[in-house]
């Protein structure tokens, strides 16, 4: 498989170009430094984001909390995640980093609030 | 009416207002108090769930919310005050007195020894850029759609275009997808992305949402709702070419085509403005015109990394308090910066130049895209500071740093040049 991926390390933003499968890397062109070599290791072989989104509350005051992955998920897992997470109703009172879902879709990360509802 | 006193009046408790706030507390420890006209205080960052904060000042990537919390927490520790439900509506900065409607007291007047503007920005709407067709419901500013979206629970359409490509609308193309709406294209004028790239990767490409740069919508169709756009390629005079023109089904536009500072209060009290950032004029103290009014973050000019927001915050909270207790340097004379080659603008505008030496970091934006530049600060012939940059973009802003003790002349010019090309 090849693909070209866009360093987002640092504002210069190196086109690489990754060529391989999975951790196999066969060829790697145009990284300007160690960092981006790293990162395009990275999002060629396991692509991972931070999700973030909202979860309702029964609050009336404040409808939505606003929350967090605590870890990376796979990339490939975001929308089951979402389908998860909008099952979810938290119940007030919220404090800062309350576990709200502990394991989404057995991926090993929690969904945690970022914000309070009293 | 009733009236307050304190050493320094912060008007906004957005993260400049909170930034500068911990800092005035720590240089002076006098009494600081933040007016704030919403009922809690984050400012822009309240509805910012989304990570990307705070990967240069704390070194870790948070979501706005996170990121305001840290600021506030730090404020409340410290002893700051919290004015909350009160909109400013008038400033006598030679009186040093701002007046606001508080929910509880009524008028309020507050007289303080410095006062930092920290009023934020707004969008630009339809208004301000005019497409042409129909006014029909459907069409929000991206920021508005967040508020709605993140803190309201309302979703604002299934089938979305968002015209320009600023970090608020690819930010919002992201997280309608995420809550199920189809976001079929982003559509930008210019021939080059004005956010980030970052967000192009994780909030664009990552949904496999299309990105048209050098296009425009020509025409918005719908009588109560939005039906569809008209969109078009555009000549290198930024004219559509009718035959590229193209037709998307829709039911939501989002407008993402920038930022104006807030300065309303800043006209009224005849604080000096720059026509190019639409923001009071400041020098390295982030001083205005006006001796005891300074102004930090998206009041002064428009920043997309809260991360320098805090770094020049935290600036004019320090230098308000030493206003406020008469320990700012004494001007010795004022250098004016002026933007030479491929510069739009330079932040601070001015700089006071006193006996003792110090470190000033100009900050701006290039005018348009290049590659393989050198950035240089000259006064006259000398050079002051220059550096290298394999790529500069004017979606990311730039800075370079020197010591004032270095200038000898009443100017100091910034430019951007071709590596090799430099006089
Ligand atoms: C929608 C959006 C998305 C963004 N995304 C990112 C991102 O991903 N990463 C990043 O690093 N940065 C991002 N930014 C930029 C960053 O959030 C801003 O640079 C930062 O919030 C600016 O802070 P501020 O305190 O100057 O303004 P604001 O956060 O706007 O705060 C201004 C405050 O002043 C108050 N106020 C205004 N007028 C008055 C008055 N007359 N009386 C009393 N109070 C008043 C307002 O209510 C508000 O609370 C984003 C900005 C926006 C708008
Ligand atoms: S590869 Fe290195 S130089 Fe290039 S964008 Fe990534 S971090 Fe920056």
């Amino acid at each position: 498989m090849k693909k070209e991926i866009i360093c987002t390390v640092c504002p210069i933003g190196c086109h690489i170009a990754v060529e391989g499968e999975g951790d196999n890397i066969i060829s790697m062109e145009g990284y300007g430094c160690k960092r981006g070599e790293q990162y395009a290791h990275a999002e060629f072989a396991h692509p991972v984001r931070i999700l973030t989104t909202t979860v309702k509350t029964d609050s009336e005051k404040t409808p939505l909390i606003p929350v967090r992955s605590d870890k990376p998920v796979p990339k490939e897992k975001i929308m089951d995640c979402m389908a998860e997470i909008r099952k979810c109703l938290a119940k007030a009172p919220v404090g800062v980093y309350d576990i709200l879902i502990e394991d989404v879709c057995d991926t090993g990360v929690n969904i945690v609030a970022t914000g309070a509802v009293k | 009416m009733y009236n307050l006193t304190c050493d320094v009046a912060i008007i906004g408790g957005g993260p400049a207002g909170l930034s500068a706030a911990v800092a005035a507390k720590k240089e002076s420890g006098g009494r600081v108090l933040v007016i704030e006209r919403d009922e809690s205080i984050g400012g822009i960052l309240q509805q910012c769930i989304h990570p990307g904060f705070g990967l240069t000042y704390f070194k870790e990537e948070l979501t706005g919310p996170e990121y305001a919390g840290r600021f506030a927490d730090e404020a409340k520790e410290l002893g700051v005050e919290f004015l909350l439900n009160s909109m400013v509506l008038d400033m006598d900065e030679r009186a040093g007195t701002v007046t606001c409607v508080n929910r509880e007291y009524g008028m309020t007047a507050i007289t303080a020894k410095s006062i930092i503007l920290a009023m934020g920005c707004r969008e630009r709407t339809r208004a301000n850029i005019m497409i042409p067709g129909s006014r029909p419901a459907g069409v929000y500013t991206a920021g508005s759609a967040q508020r709605l979206v993140n803190r309201q629970n309302e979703m604002v359409g299934k089938k979305v275009v968002i015209l320009g490509s600023g970090d608020i609308g690819m930010i919002m193309a992201r997280r309608m997808t995420l809550e199920g709406a189809k976001v079929l294209a982003v559509i930008e004028l210019m021939d080059y992305l004005a956010g980030l790239t970052r967000n192009k990767v994780q909030c664009l490409d990552d949904f496999e949402i299309p990105l048209y740069l050098s296009h425009t919508i020509t025409k918005i169709e719908g009588y109560q709702r939005v039906k569809g756009v008209y969109f078009a390629k555009v000549d290198e005079n930024k004219k559509p070419i009718q035959e590229t023109e193209q037709y998307i089904e829709c039911d939501t536009i989002l407008l993402s085509v920038g930022l104006i500072p807030e300065n309303e209060l800043t006209r009224k009290a005849l604080i000096d403005i720059s026509s190019i950032t639409n923001g009071p004029k400041v020098n390295q103290y982030m001083q205005t015109s006006s001796e005891n009014v300074f102004a930090c973050g998206n009041v002064v000019h428009v920043n997309d990394l809260v991360d320098n927001v805090s770094t020049e915050s935290i600036k004019a909270g320090k230098f308000a308090a030493q206003y406020a207790m008469n320990t700012l340097p004494k001007e010795e004379k004022a250098v004016e910066n002026i933007a030479g080659e491929n510069v739009r603008y330079l932040c601070p505008q001015s700089i006071s130049v006193s006996p003792e030496s110090e470190k000033v970091s100009l900050y701006f934006r290039v005018l348009h895209p290049d590659q393989n530049v050198k950035i240089i600060a000259r006064d006259g012939d000398k050079v002051l500071a220059s550096k290298k940059r394999i790529r500069v973009n004017p979606g990311e802003m730039e800075e370079i740093t020197f010591n004032t003790g270095y200038i000898s002349g009443s100017s100091v010019t910034v430019e951007v040049v071709k590596e090799g090309q430099e006089s």
